[in-house]
Parts: C-alpha cells; structure tokens; sequence
C-alpha cells in the first residue's frame, strides 16, 4: 500500500507541474493587465484634430459614460476594429473620443475620410506623453471611462463583437444607470 | 554662487546618461517583451526611454522613475520581478524545491542503509538448516564460519557504496 502511494507521488507532481504548463498555453503575454483600471482617468489637454488650435481636456465628459480610443493613421489593425467602432457610434449608445497616437493631422484626416468618422472629436498626441499616461503600448487600444472620470474597462487590441456585446456594452449599461 | 530657493542640482550630463542606461537595462519594452527598453528600437521604446531621461532631469530618483512607471504599465514592465507577496513562490520556488529533494534523497539513503544492515543481521542470526537432530560441532562452526564471511562481504559492499555517495 505505502508502495503503490510512494509510485504515485512523482506522477501526481507532474500531473500537477503538467496542468499548470496547460495553463500557461492559454495566456497572452501580449496581454498585460492594466494598472488603471479603478483609477482616475489621467488628465491632459491637447489639440483638436478638427481645429488645432482648440484643445480639450477629458473633464469635459464629467457625468458621462464615453470611451477612448487609441488609433493612428499608420496602424493596420486600427482598421480592423473600425468598422465596429462606426456601428457602435451610429448606436449612439455611447460617445467615442478618439486619441490619434503619434500621427500627422493631414493623414489623421485623410484617414478618417476614407474609413469613416466615429469619433466625437479626435485629439493629437504628438509626442506620446498622454499616452504614456495611459499606460498604452500598442494600437488600436480603448478604454471605457465613467461619469466620474474613472477607468473601468481598457481592451487591448482591436475591439471584437464578442467584446463589445460581452463585455462593453452590459458594463455601459451598468455605468449609465448609476448615480 | 546664488542659487534660487528651489533649485534643484542639475545632475551633470555624464552622470544622467549612465543612468539612463542602467534604468533602461532594467526595464522591459512592452512591444517587444523580450528586450529592455535599452536594447529595443521599437517607437514606444523611444519614447519611454526619453520620458526615463526627462525624469531624471527633474531630479527624480531610481525608485521613483520605476514606480512612474509600474503605476501607468504594471509589474510587467520591471525587468527583474519585485519581491512582493504575489511572487513569492517565483522567487523561492526552486529554493524550495531543492530543500524538498535533498530531504527526500537523504530519507532514500537512509532506508537503503537500514535494509542492508537488518538485511546482514538477519543472515548472521539465521540458524543454519541442520541434517541431524543435534547439529555437529563442526557443521555448526561451518554455517557460523559462512554467516560472518556474507556479513563482512555485506559491510564491505555498503562501505564501498557510501564511499560512492559521499
């Protein structure tokens, strides 16, 4: 008996050490968590890409539900996500503010006049530091902000059906309907 | 020399770059996650790397300039994992491990040991099988004879195995 649970001791380890490794397969390191959700979104103040010398800064969108979306004329996979990022505008579910990371205002513009305008605004991160801020480290990136200004929700990646039914669209929902 | 009440000291530029280079050797480029942010070229490396310099510029410390960044990009971006209770385990882990194989390794000697010995004492105490009622004094002094020269031949062998181990 003590022989048959001493054999099966190192079979149990790997079982163990195997299911873990399993794991390990499913996960994206692409995928970093991040640190802001729950916290403020960070302040900045930088020029409207329809006009540059306006700026706007995202208190503006205190007591709303919106989102910010990090795109560049220059990222392909931006494209991906854009045409559901034009249904979702055409919804009027709720308001998307867009980021132009390290772009040009004349292919910003060409850009959107070509693949369509979901935006309410776009505005310019010339040199990247707001998106620093925001902890983004790739394009397309979206985050969901509440009425007080709070991150709730940030996808890395272009946003996909299964996302936006999934998990955006209940969490919008559930923000709108709180104080 | 007059200085302004808040001045900071500039650090010399020397000094700065050294630095710059030992912070982004610590850190992880996020776009590519195999590198630090000193090696990689990737644009996001650019500019982390000139927003580590311009935090060093405003006088901000080592420890300060990584939480700047693990507030904004999480753990993942420190190169070396922090010893903090959620790593634990990544940490001492295989210290732990190798204390949990030398116990067992030395158990495994010790049983070894303990059946060769129980295994010449039994051969030692082991009453000869007898062909007569009262056993010859001869026969006897024979088996006895065989039983210690199996017992030392045992003892030599379990010696020249611990000489092995060791």
């Amino acid at each position: 008996m003590m022989r048959t649970i001493k054999f099966l001791i190192p079979l149990a380890i790997f079982l163990a050490i195997g299911w873990f490794l399993l794991l390990g397969l499913d996960r994206n390191p692409r995928d970093i968590p991040s640190p802001l959700v729950g916290k403020p979104a960070p302040d900045f103040s930088l020029p409207v890409l329809a006009d540059l010398s306006r700026t706007w800064t995202p208190a503006e969108m205190k007591g709303q539900v919106w989102l910010l979306n990090v795109w560049g004329s220059w990222c392909t996979a931006c494209q991906v996500e854009h045409p559901l990022l034009l249904e979702l505008a055409a919804k009027k579910t709720v308001p998307i503010v867009g980021l132009a990371w390290k772009d040009m205002p004349d292919n910003s513009k060409a850009w959107l006049k070509r693949f369509g305008d979901p935006y309410l605004l776009s505005v310019m991160d010339f040199n990247g530091k707001v998106a620093i801020d925001y902890g983004v480290y790739g394009a397309p990136e979206t985050f969901l902000i509440d009425k007080q200004g709070v991150i709730r929700f940030k996808q890395v990646g272009p946003v996909t059906p299964e996302v936006i039914s999934g998990k955006l669209l209940p969490l919008v929902a559930q923000l709108k309907a709180a104080p | 020399m007059a200085q302004t009440p808040n001045a900071q000291p500039r650090p010399d530029t020397k000094s700065a770059e050294i630095r710059l280079k030992a912070l982004s050797e610590e850190l992880r480029c996020l776009v590519c996650q195999n590198q630090t942010l000193a090696d990689s070229n990737a644009d996001l490396a650019v500019d982390l790397r000139n927003q580590v310099k311009s935090l060093i510029d405003q006088g901000q410390s080592d420890s300060q300039i990584k939480t700047y960044l693990v507030e904004r990009y999480g753990d993942f971006v420190l190169y070396k994992p922090p010893m903090q209770a959620n790593t634990w385990l990544l940490w001492l882990g295989p210290f732990v491990l190798l204390i949990f194989g030398a116990l067992i390794w030395r158990r495994v000697q010790r049983t070894s040991e303990r059946s060769a010995v129980s295994a010449s004492s039994a051969l030692a105490s082991a009453a000869p099988p007898s062909n007569g009622a009262a056993p010859s004094p001869a026969g006897q002094s024979d088996s006895r004879a065989f039983a210690e020269s199996t017992d030392r031949a045992l003892s030599a062998r379990q010696e020249a195995a611990r000489k092995l181990l060791d």
